[in-house]
């Protein structure tokens, strides 16, 4: 039996909280600058069109929305599976999946063209649309991590630990679920349009969500002076290679499939080879930073002590997933919709022809601040309860295992 | 000897029913579900280089726009349309193809996008919150987003910035038994090529035409059944 975790709240106001704190409302207050500039001026002035009409904001909120539930996955681990050396990280895992959907829903309702009307959102449900399954699913996740969370933070209500644990972790797939039908759910955009799209969103959320979090427990642990042990890194960095090579295997099913439909054939040379930016961002970004070097770092190990290769490839698993978004939402817009099959179109409203789109700093500064809100909610969530265990073992020296 | 016999009044009010505006909705009447409105769009006399339908809908839907035309609304677009393996061309307007089965309706979140009985497909500014994903779901790319303030409105279609819109069919000029704009100009400055009306009446030319001759629909295979048919594409 192993022994009870100790868990402590971070201190605040010292100066590394302040300094943090700081930094954080600094990039809020800037994206909140943004809305109000853009919200005032009207979506003209960003780089968002009638052809593209999800631009960079829709990258982050998407990318925090699912990596929310994927930083859920650890706590499920722990409680769901009964793998006790996942436990102790529990209380965190439930913390930034709150924090991180947070951030994004807020991105992605601050980019509305009437963010005012967010009540009338939250009143008005025409239940044919997953958009409004997914505003449910949004709020009932709040809702069932909450509990989850205090279920493991206070020990009274700890006889409900199974069953929220469960209620939170099949929530979480329903919910990924719902966002990956978003997108599939769009018959007539060529890039979308399949049910994979739904298990995609999965193993999506499962990669990016526990890249976050091993950031934060790394940085979170260095920051406030806790032991964490080689052994935790190792297992982590081990699970988000099985998480990365999971995701690539949707992203392999998904093209193979559309490479298969002879009429998906265009869309798919446009992403593949011919689209530029996007192919670059595809190839570079998502396979390579994203996919490949993740894979390497996790499986035939790079040399580098654990806590270094796990934070390496949670960088690259975060840069990869914002690229891979960005092919998925802005490459899929960038490809025309095809009204006349295997006809040539042109039109003064940009018919038959790749859409422009170029983010303008509002957009990305509206998207930062997604993550800002995500990271402030965590070190407050951090501050106010006992979130962080005392030691998760002994940290290693920075370069001990360095060949 | 001036009063009119029984047989005179059926046959003075049969023949106001035929030239009067038959279709015309009093206010407070709701849209009937035993109409169904269309058209029908004869590519054959419809010019590349006539642009008529396009500017009557900017004017009758107040559409002045600011010359940005990524951004500015577009109800109505020309299509030119070229097979390259024969080289044939056509050009055809493009509008809101006000489906049976609109996707528009089904995405949206809040039931802003929505159907009249009588098939027109609407946005309630009300209550849309621009979230766009009607625009991600529509095949024909027939709605725009108002990126920004709106001068130049007409009073039946206030538009308002941040707010998705589309083609109405003129819905405020059918409610009062007129056709939609575009149909109108079209017939008055060019070809005729358009032909509106009521799809469910068997009496009607545009329900007589559908029945008689071979007619398409763009995107058919997508099952949306658009109320708006093509012939010559």
């Amino acid at each position: 039996m192993s022994t009870p975790t100790a868990f402590t709240q971070i201190r605040a106001y010292s100066r590394g909280w302040l300094a943090l704190m700081g930094g954080l409302g600094a990039v809020i207050a800037a994206a909140l600058a943004a809305v109000v500039y853009m919200e005032h001026q009207g979506h003209w002035v960003t780089g968002m069109t009638n052809q593209v009409v999800w631009g960079i904001p829709h990258v982050f909120a998407v990318f925090l929305i699912v990596a929310a539930s994927g930083a859920l996955n650890i706590a499920s681990i722990g409680s769901v599976f009964g793998r006790e050396e996942y436990q102790p990280l529990g209380r965190l895992s439930a913390l930034l999946a709150i924090a991180l959907l947070a951030g994004g829903l807020a991105v992605l309702v601050l980019d509305l063209g009437r963010p005012d009307r967010l009540f009338v959102a939250m009143t008005h449900f025409n239940f044919k649309s997953i958009f409004a399954w997914n505003v449910v699913l949004y709020s009932g996740f709040f809702a069932m991590v909450a509990i989850y969370l205090w279920t493991m933070v206070d020990w009274r209500a700890r006889r409900f630990y199974k069953s929220a644990a469960l209620g939170a972790f099949v929530w979480r797939l329903i919910l990924t679920t719902g966002t990956g039908c978003i997108f599939g759910f769009l018959a007539a955009r060529e890039a979308y349009g399949a049910a994979v799209m739904a298990p995609l969103f999965i193993a999506m959320s499962f990669a990016y969500g526990l890249a976050v979090f091993i950031l934060v427990l790394a940085i979170g642990c260095k920051m406030t002076g806790r032991g964490l042990g080689d052994e935790t890194l190792t297992r982590l960095v081990r699970l988000l290679g099985l998480f990365v090579a999971a995701n690539l295997y949707f992203v392999a099913l998904h093209h193979i499939t559309q490479l298969y439909f002879a009429g998906r054939g265009g869309v798919e040379a446009f992403v593949l080879t011919g689209g530029g930016l996007i192919t670059f961002a595809f190839w570079g970004g998502q396979v390579g930073l994203g996919g490949l070097m993740p894979l390497i770092i996790a499986f035939a190990g790079c040399g580098h002590a654990p806590r270094r290769r796990a934070m390496m490839a949670s960088m690259l698993v975060i840069i990869g997933g914002l690229a891979q978004l960005y092919v998925l939402i802005i490459g899929g817009q960038t490809w025309p919709l095809d009204l006349f099959p295997g006809m040539e179109a042109s039109s003064s409203f940009a018919d038959g022809r790749l859409h422009a789109y170029a983010p303008t700093l509002p957009e990305v500064i509206l998207g930062l601040g997604g993550i800002a809100i995500a990271l402030a909610i965590s070190v407050v969530g951090m501050t106010a309860l006992r979130i962080l265990p005392a030691s998760l073992g002994v940290t290693s020296a920075p370069c001990c295992h360095h060949k | 000897m001036n009063a009119l016999s029984r047989r005179q009044v059926i046959l003075t009010s049969g023949a106001i029913l035929m030239v009067a505006p038959a279709q015309a909705r009093s206010p407070g009447q709701p849209a009937s579900a035993r109409q169904r409105w269309g058209l029908l769009i004869d590519t054959a006399k419809c010019a590349p280089d006539c642009n008529v339908c396009v500017e009557s809908c900017k004017a009758e839907m107040g559409l002045s726009g600011h010359d940005r035309p990524l951004t500015d609304a577009q109800y109505l677009r020309k299509i030119n349309v070229k097979d390259p393996a024969t080289g044939a061309s056509h050009s055809l307007p493009v509008m809101c193809q006000h489906c049976a089965k609109p996707a528009c309706v089904d995405v949206c979140p809040t039931g802003a996008s929505f159907k009249r009985a009588d098939g027109i497909v609407l946005v309630d500014r009300h209550i849309c919150i621009g979230c766009r994903y009607c625009m991600m779901a529509c095949p024909y790319k027939a709605r725009s987003f108002a990126h920004e303030e709106q001068t130049d409105q007409q009073p039946h279609l206030p538009r308002g910035k941040g707010t998705v819109e589309g083609c109405t069919l003129c819905v405020h000029r059918v409610d009062q038994g007129l056709e939609p704009a575009c149909v109108e100009s079209c017939k008055a400055k060019a070809k005729g090529a358009m032909l509106f009306g009521d799809l469910n009446d068997p009496e009607s030319d545009i329900a007589k035409r559908v029945a008689r001759e071979a007619t398409t629909r763009i995107r058919a295979d997508l099952g949306l059944e658009p109320g708006v048919r093509y012939q010559g594409i």
